[in-house]
């Protein structure tokens, strides 16, 4: 079978930075990762094409040094990877990412083989929409399964799939068709080390690199921001807090006594609380 | 590959080029729609969050208020018609169909889709819950018009447009999202992000039945079966009126012990920071901020927590926040109201003791059992 899955670069969140005059994201310096979802479903994506046989295409859209996300995973075992990369693509909002992605993906399959399932993390960590995975199966007529827990079973011969997907309250068991799209959900499996062999395989390897035209894309309006229905109009911090915190004074108190004296500022300032908790209202 | 045919695309709508030319065929767009999300029976209290919230919307702008009800022929979904006029819609247009019994991304797709090219709304809210993003992506690809994420503020500019606000980068910074010139103009807020509006008794509305178009034989996902979460492991954070959480300052796992101690003492919903699930101490549905939990209680108790950005984002609707630290100059006591700087792993104990001394003997046996 032929897996493609989608990956992301982006900042390590712990670690990003505000300028504190201009309020833009200072990205001198700050280390990047695989969006942390994406390893989930690359570890999936590795286990069906274990199982099942055949490869599994890493596939991202960003910019030349996205190359090292791919170059990652292929560390992890991925047989190939397709880097898309064009300034056209510059300022895409999630419809014209999901357009270029749908495109490239298309391409992949005239190239490499028609995938049989495409697979996206649950969504990014700089983004955190969960949009794109949606979009990509809306513009490729691929059936969609998102928020999905676990793959239970995979029919090559009669193309059906069996899942299990999360939902409110509980875990919906679905039966669809192949190809499709899934989004993983995280902290199902245990993610691999790659081998010292993928490492040196990967070190080789040669990255596909596509621009818009490469990639068959021939309507550049529905590109980067040309093609973007959203317009971020402005950027702002979040405005602090008036007034600092109240601070129990702590010196010279038992815990006891500290105590005790929390629980009477919660009740002056929320009075209403005193039926909230189980009190019996005599203090 | 299914592309929909659009006219001429507009012209470029960069950070520059911020002109409004709403293209003709979309100038007939109006009214405010909220999505009822009804799963197996239910309403997700969201939606009421969001008619609170639409309704503001729709009277800024002169317009109706509607809701959208999906669901099976029956009794259920006739109930969320009743309690979307109950929370303020002016109407509801309604689909009732087997195929919409439980949620599936191609039947509940098509019907949004079609209700939304038939009645044409300027904005279209739905909440950023599983089912609510899993039906907000494939729609607003569908029309291949903008959707935003996860806002914590809507608004209206002068024009009418919706500015929808949401945080970026992890809740470092705010930003302000326009779809200028395709429409519906789509957004999702996660739950308790607004507050919940008053409830009105016997309301009226307008009802619009719409038929679904589908059959199940051309619906190629089948649902074998439901597997509900335990209810005795199941965190009801976002609902909760009390909360306690503990963060990296507890220092070990054993300490979140005393988190699960004060929690039950007093009747109350445990979580957690980020780095405690990335660290595996605590399972990611007891995760509170950003990327877990958006939580509103009247009480919250945070006991170690440095409170980060993306912690602040997910706990600022809280009516009164405490924060037990060590550390003076942590971040969350920039956005508390009531800080300790102390010890939590001591303090907490000590806590859960005041307050279990305060309970009356009735509900120290109804907490105890």
């Amino acid at each position: 079978m032929h897996i493609v899955i989608c990956i992301k670069q982006v900042p390590d969140s712990a670690q990003i930075r505000v300028h504190p005059v201009t309020n833009t994201i200072m990205r001198q310096g700050v280390p990047t990762i695989i969006n942390p979802y994406d390893l989930f479903a690359l570890e999936e994506a590795l286990r069906l094409r274990d199982a099942h046989g055949g490869e599994v295409t890493v596939l991202t859209m960003g910019p030349p040094m996205a190359e090292d996300a791919l170059r990652k995973a292929l560390t992890y075992g991925a047989d190939r990877a397709v880097l898309l990369t064009d300034r056209y693509f510059a300022g895409s909002d999630t419809l014209a990412t999901s357009f270029a992605l749908s495109q490239a993906i298309t391409k992949v399959g005239e190239t490499f083989g028609t995938p049989d399932i495409v697979f996206t993390g649950k969504q990014t960590i700089d983004g955190d929409t969960a949009q794109v995975g949606p979009g990509i199966a809306k513009r490729l007529d691929l059936l969609q399964l998102t928020y999905v827990a676990k793959i239970a079973s995979i029919d090559l011969d009669v193309r059906e799939i069996t899942v299990e997907r999360r939902s409110e309250g509980g875990m919906q068991m679905l039966k669809s068709r192949l190809p499709c799209l899934i989004t993983m959900l995280e902290g199902t499996n245990e993610i691999r080390r790659g081998s010292l062999d993928d490492a040196l395989r990967a070190a080789r390897s040669q990255i596909v690199k596509w621009s818009a035209a490469d990639a068959g894309i021939e309507d550049l309006a529905k590109c980067g921001l040309r093609g973007s229905p959203t317009v971020v109009k402005r950027v702002f911090a979040p405005t602090a807090r008036a007034e600092k915190a109240a601070q129990i004074d702590t010196t010279d108190k038992t815990l006891r006594d500290l105590a005790d004296e929390l629980i009477a500022a919660i009740l002056t300032r929320q009075p209403a609380l005193e039926h909230e908790l189980p009190f019996d209202g005599a203090a | 590959m299914s592309t929909a045919n659009r006219e001429t695309p507009p012209p470029a709508a960069g950070r520059a080029g911020m002109k409004k030319e709403l293209p003709e065929h979309f100038k007939d767009y109006r009214h405010v729609w909220v999505f009822i999300e009804l799963e197996r029976g239910q309403v997700h209290p969201v939606s009421f969050e969001l008619l609170g919230e639409g309704r503001k919307l729709a009277d800024k702008l002169g317009v109706e208020l509607a809701g959208v009800v999906l669901g099976p022929p029956g009794e259920a979904t006739w109930h969320a018609v009743a309690e979307a006029f109950a929370y303020g819609a002016d109407l509801a247009y309604i689909i009732e169909d087997p195929l919409l019994a439980h949620y599936r991304n191609e039947p509940f797709t098509r019907a949004m889709t079609d209700l939304l090219n038939t009645y044409k709304p300027e904005i279209l809210l739905l909440g950023a819950t599983i089912l609510g993003r899993d039906l907000a992506g494939s729609t607003a690809t569908t029309l291949l018009t903008g959707l935003t994420a996860d806002c914590t503020e809507l608004d209206v500019d002068a024009d009418g447009s919706l500015a929808a606000t949401r945080p970026t980068f992890g809740g470092s910074l705010l930003c302000t999202i326009y779809t200028i010139n395709y429409r519906p103009q789509m957004a999702t807020v996660r739950p308790r992000v607004m507050a919940m509006p008053q409830r009105v008794d016997k309301p009226v509305g307008r009802v619009i039945q719409h038929k679904l178009a589908m059959a199940e034989e051309e619906v190629v996902t089948k649902i074998l079966g439901f597997l509900p979460d335990s209810q005795s492991a199941k965190a009801n954070l976002a609902y909760a009126n009390v909360v306690v959480a503990g963060g990296l300052g507890l220092g070990a796992v054993e300490n979140l012990q005393l988190v699960r101690n004060l929690a039950s003492a007093i009747g109350a919903e445990y979580g957690c920071s980020r780095p405690l699930v990335q660290k595996g101490w605590m399972p990611a549905d007891r995760q509170i901020g950003q990327t877990g939990k958006t939580i509103r209680p009247k009480l919250y108790i945070a006991a170690g927590i440095s409170g980060a950005i993306q912690h602040r984002v997910g706990v600022e609707g809280a009516d009164l926040i405490v924060a037990i630290n060590t550390d003076p100059n942590a971040p969350i006591f920039d956005f508390v109201h009531l800080g300790i700087v102390t010890d939590a792993i001591r303090f907490l104990p000590a806590l859960t003791e005041a307050f279990t001394r305060r309970l009356s003997p009735h509900n120290r046996d109804k907490l105890a059992s």
